[in-house]
């Protein structure tokens, strides 16, 4: 038996800085109107930005004709979240948040985005180019 | 981003005002680095900083470890719920001093 599935949310924006802010905002309100907290919703809106900060600067390289989609799902009791860019392909392999024991500027965001949300993984997609990153967030 | 700038007794505190995110980090970057290199001791004031990403928190690290190489001191004060989440997140809320207000005992 499938979960009852519902679209929350669907954007489509440009690769740039400037656009996050307003995604944070949506994705904090979806999050907040499906019973997250201030700090759940918080936590999803900034894994949602540091993935597309992760795009901006590994994906695009800073191009600024760059897009990236969003999708934000309800799945029973999960919110799920997908990213989609048209960028060259990543090895997920290289995608590793590093150690924190040393504080130095510089790769958190991919610590921060496994440490808030319940999943975050590329899924394989058809297309020579692009990526599709699938987020997991339990609803509690 | 805004910010403020005001000497209070030895320290220069510095009031950022709005979110310390990609577009706005490496402003304020270049705010915390000068502070910094004035050797003075820095005072990072975030109560109007209503979010904190990683390219700010890398911010406030480089201005950390520029302060720790000339020997001055760089806290923290008024982190609002966010900012104070991301730095417990990143594991830095034990490595920055962070100060409730700024009237703390020491300083800064």
């Amino acid at each position: 038996v499938s979960e009852p599935t519902s679209l929350l949310l669907e954007m489509r924006f440009a690769a740039r800085a400037e656009e996050l802010q307003g995604v944070r905002d949506a994705v904090r309100e979806q999050a907040a109107s499906q019973g997250c907290g201030a700090e759940c919703a918080g936590d999803i809106a900034m894994a949602v930005d540091e993935a597309c900060q992760n795009i901006i600067r590994h994906g695009y390289r800073w191009d600024p004709e760059g897009t990236i989609e969003l999708r934000m799902e309800r799945i029973g009791q999960e919110l799920v979240l997908f990213l989609a860019d048209s960028a060259p392909t990543v090895d997920p392999a290289r995608v590793k948040p590093r150690s924190l024991d040393e504080p130095r500027p510089g790769g958190i965001g991919t610590h921060l985005i496994r440490t808030v949300m319940d999943q975050a993984e590329f899924v394989k997609t058809s297309s020579e180019r692009g990526n599709l990153l699938r987020m997991v967030k339990r609803i509690r | 981003v805004q910010h403020e700038l005001r000497e209070d007794g030895k320290r220069l505190v510095v009031s950022f005002q709005g979110d310390l995110d990609l577009q706005s980090s490496p402003g304020a970057r270049r705010v915390l680095l000068e502070c910094v290199g004035r050797s003075q001791n820095v005072l990072v004031d975030l109560s109007a900083v209503p979010y904190l990403d990683s390219s700010g928190v890398a911010s406030l690290v480089e201005a950390y470890q520029l302060s720790r190489s000339r020997g001055t001191s760089f806290a923290l004060v008024s982190v609002s719920p966010r900012a104070l989440r991301v730095l417990e997140l990143a594991r830095l809320d034990k490595v920055f001093a962070i100060h409730s207000s700024l009237d703390a005992p020491d300083g800064g």
